[in-house]
């Protein structure tokens, strides 16, 4: 929901991006108040996935440029892990796997890290199962799946309801959700939404990265960004990800044409609408 | 994947001949060391003198021997060891503890049967199981019928050694169509005092007809010296036979651990070893199993910890000689410091042993630039309708795993010691003994640190 007079959570001015000397992220601009649900569409390759991860810090990328203030803080200052225990929560699209630990216990263990960070008490296991038994319901999810291993043996569907779960758990003030529709039968696809929109409140904001128009269906933004060849190249409300289905793709590039020397000030154009 | 290969057996059966018919004077010490440990029945008296006899024109392989190749044996050949203390039967230890075997365990300490830590009042009906001096004189008989000096090999130097020196023996001996849900633990404890000394291990287990035991065999000790355990196990198991046998190796630090273990497989017999190993500064392992009849299936999972200066090596060799069967093997070794771990795994395939279906995998974790891993899956197949499969991987920790930890929140440090856990706990996972495979989780977590 837009208000306007929400706390800014997260500002990206011009953040240029590579990886192994290949510049991915080209000037992308972005600011997202409390409340809101953002949307990032694009083609394979247009560099939406590379955006989140480098939201989240993954080391594989260098900032060659820009700058992102998560809550007035220089967010790329700080490690993975202080993001994350700051708030910054990725749903990865591949999950990893990690047999051999439970899931109940890497929730346990996260949530603490997560806890400890903020000046909150550790939870104990019996504290902390009172606390999954209520989050389980977000996503469905019977109580066997905190016995099984991490993601080990999950189906996609699991893997992405598993993510939720953990994003249920560690209670993130920004969520990035990157192609978490992606390879969703319908069932698993309203079930992971229903866990979003549950989890989704004035205090926080979602960016949904996504190639699928359908997901926006389900979860429906306050704003939807295009990007193309690693910048936002066209900001709007939720239609212009109708008229992007309508159109496909190819109609990115005649836009590249028309909004050339525009895009940088895209963020501010939407801020003034 | 169907693959075809031959290798020369010429340098790989293990045997070396020392020249001019005489032992080295290394070993010729310790051979002659079985006259100061007598045997505990004398049954074993013309094995033992066997034993010497073609021991002592033997040497202890070197780098040369293609089966030694990477192992260097000189940290223990710059040891003398003398017999280990064998009137010590009483350790202070909770290394024995598994309470699934609580009543049904068998405790040595320096070779020699405690029967203040044993306790086997717990033993079911269906399966004997005791130090062989103490059984009765038929079971005796059976065992000692047996047992070969050269533990059904080609009679390798150590194997010979062991049997030279065998005081007594660990025995499951498993009655026919018997099914043993207690798990049965056979400890062996080394004391060292303060000289180095060494041990001969020896271990033997009957699954008769039918029947199906699990079998959890340990290695430790402690002590201010150096000790050397030389340890054999023989395993026969008759047709339709099933053991789960669980080897783990977590001698002290300081230690020399030498081990065989032969398996003999007669048709739709199922044999599943868990090949664990953890200590010593110099260990080696070699398992053998031979597929004697039709249908019989090898699952071998094994798992080497290694760090600081440790070098750990596994050799094993499947051997396929009949048609129909089945062996599926997966071997992970985690590496830290300037470590060094060997795996060699041989799938020999003969010619009328068709519709083979074996797998054979090596994965290896290195934790550092110094650590060394050497792997070399070795296929010799000779049937032309079979399915063989191997693979080996080395690499180091993922960087895409560690982030995704990170970005739940945890330190890289504890990141690298989950994933590191992680690729252990996969295999300990497949151990059915729910507190040895609690122990050794314990023990990959604190051997995982990155702090």
């Amino acid at each position: 929901m837009i208000r306007d007079n929400s706390e800014v959570i997260l500002s990206v001015r011009d953040l240029q991006a590579s990886v192994d000397g290949t510049p991915v992220l080209k000037g992308v601009n972005l600011e997202v108040k409390a409340g809101e649900i953002h949307a990032i569409m694009g083609r394979n390759g247009s560099g939406k996935s590379t955006f989140s991860k480098v939201l989240a810090g993954h080391p594989d990328y260098e900032i060659t440029g820009g700058e992102i203030t998560y809550k007035g803080e220089n967010l790329l200052e700080m490690e993975p892990e202080d993001r994350a225990r700051a708030g910054v929560f990725l749903a990865f699209q591949y999950p990893i796997e990690v047999p051999g630990v439970s899931n109940e216990e890497f929730l346990r263990l996260s949530c603490n890290a997560v806890r400890t960070y903020r000046g909150l008490e550790e939870l104990d296991p019996f504290d902390f199962s009172d606390l999954l038994e209520e989050k389980l319901g977000v996503v469905e999810m019977s109580s066997d799946f905190l016995e099984r291993s991490v993601n080990s043996g999950f189906s996609g569907g699991e893997k992405k309801r598993n993510e939720i779960l953990q994003m249920a758990v560690l209670e993130p003030t920004l969520s990035i959700l990157d192609e978490t529709d992606s390879g969703l039968d319908i069932d698993a696809l309203r079930i992971v939404s229903n866990g979003v929109n549950q989890l989704a409140n004035e205090a926080n904001a979602n960016v949904l990265i996504t190639h699928y128009q359908r997901l926006l269906d389900y979860i429906v933004p306050d704003y939807v960004h295009v990007m193309n060849a690693g910048q936002i190249i066209r900001t709007g409300g939720k239609e212009l990800a109708l008229e992007l289905e309508e159109k496909g793709y190819d109609w990115i590039d005649e836009l590249e044409g028309q909004t050339e020397g525009q895009t940088k000030d895209s963020a501010e154009a939407v801020a003034a609408q | 994947m169907m693959t075809t290969s031959k290798f020369s057996k010429s340098q790989a059966d293990g045997q070396t001949i020392a020249t001019n018919g005489s032992a080295d004077r290394y070993l010729a010490n310790l051979i002659a060391q079985r006259e100061a440990i007598a045997p505990a029945t004398d049954l074993l008296a013309p094995l033992r003198a066997d034993a010497a006899e073609r021991a002592s024109l033997m040497s202890l392989p070197t780098m040369r021997d293609e089966d030694w190749r990477f192992t260097n044996l000189s940290s223990l050949k710059d040891v003398q060891f003398a017999p280990a203390d064998t009137g010590l039967t009483v350790v202070e230890t909770n290394a024995l503890d598994i309470p699934e075997a609580s009543a049904t365990r068998l405790v040595f300490v320096n070779g020699q049967f405690s029967a203040d830590l044993s306790d086997l009042s717990g033993v079911p009906d269906g399966v004997t199981v005791g130090n062989l001096a103490s059984l009765s004189a038929e079971h005796q008989q059976a065992i000692v019928e047996r047992t070969s000096v050269d533990a059904m090999g080609q009679g390798d130097t150590f194997t010979l050694l062991n049997s030279t020196c065998m005081t007594d023996m660990a025995v499951v001996w498993v009655s026919k169509n018997a099914v043993v849900d207690t798990p049965i633990q056979i400890a062996f404890v080394s004391v060292s005092g303060s000289v180095p000394t060494v041990s001969h291990p020896r271990c033997a287990i009957v699954a008769e007809r039918g029947s199906a035991v699990t079998v959890v065999e340990q290695f430790f000790g402690s002590g201010d010296s150096a000790y050397l355990t030389n340890t054999v196990t023989e395993i026969v198991l008759d047709n339709n036979a099933q053991l789960e046998h669980c080897k783990w190796q977590a001698e002290a630090d300081n230690s020399f651990h030498v081990a065989r273990t032969a398996i003999s497989q007669a048709k739709d017999s199922r044999y599943t070893g868990h090949t664990i190993s953890t200590g010593g500064q110099l260990s080696r392992h070699s398992l053998e199993t031979v597929q004697q009849g039709v249908n019989v299936r090898t699952t071998l999972n094994g798992l080497t910890i290694a760090s600081n200066s440790q070098i750990s090596d596994t050799h094993t060799a499947i051997d396929h000689a009949n048609p129909h069967g089945g062996s599926n093997q997966v071997h992970k070794c985690i590496v830290g410091d300037r470590a060094h771990t060997i795996f060699n795994g041989k799938v020999l395939v003969r010619p009328d042993a068709q519709k083979i279906d074996s797998s054979q995998s090596s994965r290896n974790l290195l934790l550092s630039n110094k650590a060394r891993v050497d792997t070399k899956p070795q296929l010799e197949i000779f049937a032309d309708d079979v399915k063989c499969a191997h693979g080996a991987t080395v690499s180091q920790l993922v960087p895409d795993e560690v982030f995704y930890l990170r970005s739940r929140g945890l330190s890289k440090a504890r990141a690298k010691q989950l994933l590191t856990y992680a690729f252990a706990a996969e295999a300990i996972d497949k151990i059915s003994v729910k507190s040895v495979a609690d122990r050794l989780k314990a023990f990959a977590m604190t051997h995982s640190s990155f702090e």
